[in-house]
């Protein structure tokens, strides 16, 4: 069954009818056409859907697009203001935190949502933030990298 | 002053799409109308087809088109000589999950019932899921005309062992048992075929890391003429080797568009990612290396069995690097090298990263280790009693202008500390620590194309138009490496112009020149120099137009990037004064860049096969890793990893470093984590979890010394730096397990539960020793 469901999505409200079955990542791949968002593996597994939900890092294949009603959800799109990458954007860019940049989206939500409730983390704070993602290019040597130089930014005033 | 592009630390051009979620890969071109396509698979793991029913399928509401193998009697392989699979099974399965047939329907959902009720009748034969059982005498045969279900064996004595190990004053053996393992890339293989049946026309947007590949076979299943073929070719989620030749994926949704008259969405499943496979297959290495007291080697023979599964793929080229690479790193004579690639009932091998040279490498850097330590020489010692002198030809007839690992071993000894920390650790309570080395190499491209037409290597071409900017058209695949950053800057460079007057156009084939792909670390080197040419003879275009304007000899035109000048005194002309001087007689401008090969690197004819293994350039490498082993749980740390790589010349520092940490990284999940396991031909490991891929809480800081040895044929002396330091991890991760523990595992991946095991089993073997007593 189809049912309206009403969200905060990027800052705007919209609403939309969507089948009680679909999962967050398929109404805003296919029905919204936020494709930043990346399905990476069969559920649950590698972190490549990550979006915030009321900022918080939330898996989005396994999250049932009925259960945001009401709620705010930010995806990659999002990021970065008046034409200027955000903090963290920029620490990816800059750092070479990305290479295929097929992870990359969820890295750097799973990285704003942990810049947003704590933007000074520690090394094992950035790490825990970031266990359940994963990349296949980088090692993660430069996603540290790339995490420390927006928490740098951020203390410069550039927004996560 | 011209701009300089070169040699600094560039963020990617193409850095900004990804951050920001706009980078469109294949699975995210969403249009209306499109169909989903979805894929039957094989539950058998060998059998004879009956038949292969869909008329319960085709009744399925949203149903638009099913094909199967009756819709494709062509074969395909990237060899020219292994074309043996089909992009649907026909007559016979052979592995598990091998596609069978297709659904096209209106929805992803209506695809997915109809695959549910498509039935197959098989008459099952023997399946072989192990080299040792494919090989047994009497096993029922994959392929006709491959007797002992060999795809391909190789031999070859190069000098005479038996001389070699009479000279020896050490001779030690060994076997080695490398697991198989996925690519595992973060995009999940997918293509979009649209049809055009009123022009005949296909156009795929495909997931590969091989366009101008990927479009010979679409031609050859489809039976089109090639210029009735479109590929493109979007941003890529990473590759690694899977996706170097035309998967079946990409096949199959061409075949469904053709049939449904449609646009074809063809997304398929993690699942499906790792069975479709063309990874690094299982490898079982039997080793034998004869050594002087002073750490020379004097013989080395060598058995390897690569479990290839069903199909050949790159299978022939993989056991034959395997042999051709012991050689090109250390100077090697009398070496005897027997390979066999075994046809099983498993999915098909393919050539993942380090391709061929990465068990190998594991078992020869074990096994000189071991003789190091019996010797009472220093592992470094016994590497620099080996060293070649550039420039050179090997036994092998490779030749090597350019050799940066002494350099290597030089800055990771000095880094790491090696010699004030080696054998002096402080071993008491609690975790055990060790040091271990090892060096690795590879080529930056084959010197011989897979498909040999005649054609230069590269082409490059550069289009110059009335706005200015700078057009870099060329087909290389970027696919996450950064190959169009290399070429941008590459062309900036020679022009003294910022980055940003350049752009890169790719992956279209209806646009760029043709070019044979992103693999084997060909493209900084072949494309590169090809993009170097053509930016050299676009200065010339320049300069003469500049010499016209300012009424002066060519030869006297200075180019400063944005102001071209007749001496130092001259004011000059700006760029876009000599753009429109440039384009007055000729209108837009288009320059190419060419780049071949030389004879004297396409290898030698000493063995069937021998061209495997010529390059231009070898990169080399070398590491020293840091563990910890606790021997109450069997989990080994790594601390910490210290690795150099002689890529010629950093062309980019970022991306060399990141491809190099990536690298060693990848060698890291081979060695302790991951393999592909299977359960009667299934593979159970098709998931990010039980296929064990190190998270970033497991892994180590890894610490990258950049050598440039300037090879003299590089593009700026640039060579490869993605695949060389994948190997040498491996058995410096060993050989530190080993210093620490005193156990040596030459089995991998070196899990938890199996350096447990090998301790329990010592200390059991100690207390009945003692109580024997």
């Amino acid at each position: 069954m189809a049912r309206l469901l009403s969200c905060r999505l990027n800052g705007r409200d919209r609403s939309d009818a969507v089948a009680d079955h679909i999962l967050l990542l398929d109404y805003l791949r296919e029905k919204v056409g936020l494709t930043g968002t990346k399905t990476g593996c069969d559920g649950g597994e590698c972190g490549a859907c990550t979006v915030l939900v009321d900022d918080k890092p939330t898996l989005s294949c396994l999250t049932l697009a009925a259960t945001v009603a009401g709620k705010r959800v930010d995806t990659i799109e999002s990021l970065g203001h008046d034409g200027q990458l955000s903090a963290v954007q920029r620490g990816f860019h800059e750092k070479l935190g990305s290479q295929c940049g097929y992870c990359t989206p969820g890295f750097i939500m799973a990285s704003a949502g942990l810049l947003r409730r704590n933007p000074d983390p520690s090394d094992d704070e950035i790490l825990e933030a970031l266990g359940s993602n994963i990349c296949r290019c980088t090692g993660y040597v430069k996603i540290i990298e790339a995490v420390k130089h927006a928490i740098a930014l951020g203390k410069q005033g550039v927004a996560p | 002053m011209p701009a300089h592009n070169i040699g600094g630390y560039v963020p990617m051009i193409d850095g900004p799409e990804k951050v920001s979620g706009r980078a469109k890969y294949t699975a995210d071109i969403v249009a209306p109308g499109q169909l989903a396509g979805r894929i039957y698979r094989s539950p058998y793991s060998h059998a004879d087809i009956v038949s292969v029913d869909v008329s319960e399928a085709l009744k399925v509401p949203g149903v638009i088109a099913i094909v199967t193998g009756a819709d494709c009697d062509k074969g395909f392989g990237v060899l020219p000589i292994a074309r043996t699979e089909y992009p649907l099974a026909r007559d016979k399965v052979r592995y598990r999950g091998e596609p069978v047939a297709a659904v096209a329907a209106l929805d992803d959902t209506a695809a997915r019932e109809a695959l549910r009720r498509i039935k197959m009748t098989v008459k099952e034969l023997p399946a072989y899921y192990t080299s040792k059982d494919a090989l047994a005498p009497g096993a029922a045969l994959l392929h006709e005309k491959k007797p002992g279900n060999i795809e391909r064996d190789v031999l070859f004595e190069l000098g005479s062992t038996a001389q070699g190990f009479a000279e020896a004053d050490l001779v030690l053996e060994g076997t080695y048992n490398c697991a198989e393992v996925c690519q595992n890339q973060m995009e999940m293989h997918a293509a979009v075929a649209e049809y055009d049946a009123v022009r005949d026309r296909m156009t795929v947007h495909a997931s590969t890391q091989v366009p101008y590949y990927v479009h010979l076979m679409l031609s050859q299943i489809l039976g089109m003429d090639m210029s009735r073929i479109r590929v493109i070719k979007p941003h890529v989620g990473g590759g690694f080797g899977c996706r170097t030749e035309a998967l079946n994926v990409e096949l199959i949704a061409a075949l469904l568009a053709r049939k449904a008259n449609a646009t074809v969405r063809m997304v398929t499943t993690r699942e499906e990612t790792f069975i479709t496979h063309r990874g690094r297959p299982e490898t079982d290495i039997k080793l034998k290396i004869g050594m002087r007291k002073d750490g020379r080697i004097t013989a080395v023979e060598c058995e390897c069995d690569q479990r290839g599964g069903a199909h050949s793929g790159y299978g022939v080229v993989t056991i034959l690097y395997s042999g051709s690479m012991l050689y090109a790193i250390y100077d090697l004579h009398n070496v005897k090298y027997t390979g066999r690639r075994v046809l099983t009932n498993t999915p098909p091998c393919g050539a993942f990263r380090g391709h061929g040279t990465v068990d190998i490498r594991f078992a020869f850097e074990s096994l000189i280790d071991e003789l190091a330590i019996a010797l009472q020489l220093d592992p470094f010692a016994v590497r620099r009693a080996n060293l070649l002198t550039a420039p050179t030809f090997t036994d092998n007839d490779l030749m090597i202008n350019s050799y940066g690992l002494p350099e290597c071993m030089d800055w990771v000894e000095r880094e790491s500390g090696w010699k004030k920390r080696k054998g002096k650790s402080a071993n008491g309570k609690g975790p055990r620590k060790g040091w271990g080395m090892a060096c690795s190499h590879y080529i930056s491209g084959a010197s011989k194309p897979v498909n040999w037409t005649g054609e230069p290597h590269a082409t490059v071409k550069i289009k110059l138009d009335f706005d200015g900017s700078i057009v870099v058209l060329s087909g290389a695949a970027d696919i996450g490496q950064g190959s169009t950053t290399i070429l941008a800057q590459t062309v900036a460079e020679v022009l003294g112009l910022d980055l940003s007057r350049v752009r890169v156009v790719t992956g279209d084939s209806e646009v760029v020149p043709k070019d044979n792909g992103s693999y084997s670390s060909r493209v900084t080197f072949m494309v590169g120099n090809a993009a170097l040419e053509a930016a050299r003879n676009l200065k010339s275009v320049l300069t003469n137009a500049a010499a016209r304007k300012l009424e002066a000899r060519p030869e006297d035109i200075e180019c400063l990037g944005e102001v071209y000048r007749a001496g130092k005194q001259d004011k000059g002309a700006t760029f876009e004064e000599v753009v429109t001087e440039a384009l007055k007689d000729t209108g837009t401008i288009t320059v190419t860049g060419n780049y071949s090969t030389i004879p004297e690197s396409h290898g030698g004819k000493k063995y069937r096969g021998a061209a495997i293994g010529g390059t231009m350039g070898y990169s080399y490498s070398a590491q020293v890793v840091e563990v910890s082993v606790d021997e109450e749980t069997g989990v080994v740390t790594v601390d910490k990893v210290w690795v150099a790589h002689d890529c010629g010349k950093a062309l980019n520092r970022l991306t060399v470093e990141g491809q190099v940490q990536g690298s060693v990284w990848m060698g890291m999940g081979q060695a302790m984590s991951e393999e592909a396991a299977y359960h009667d031909g299934l593979m159970v490991t098709a998931n990010m979890l039980d296929y064990r891929v190190p998270t970033i809480q497991d892994s180590p800081p890894i610490e990258v010394g950049i050598v440039e040895s300037n090879d003299p044929h590089g593009p700026f002396g640039a060579k490869e730096a993605g695949e060389g330091s994948l190997a040498a991890f491996l058995p410096a991760l060993t050989n530190a397990i080993a210093d620490a523990i005193d156990i040596r595992f030459n089995d991998l991946p070196v899990t938890p539960d199996r350096v447990f095991e090998a301790i329990e089993k010592r200390r059991r073997a100690l207390e009945k020793k003692s109580g024997a007593k």
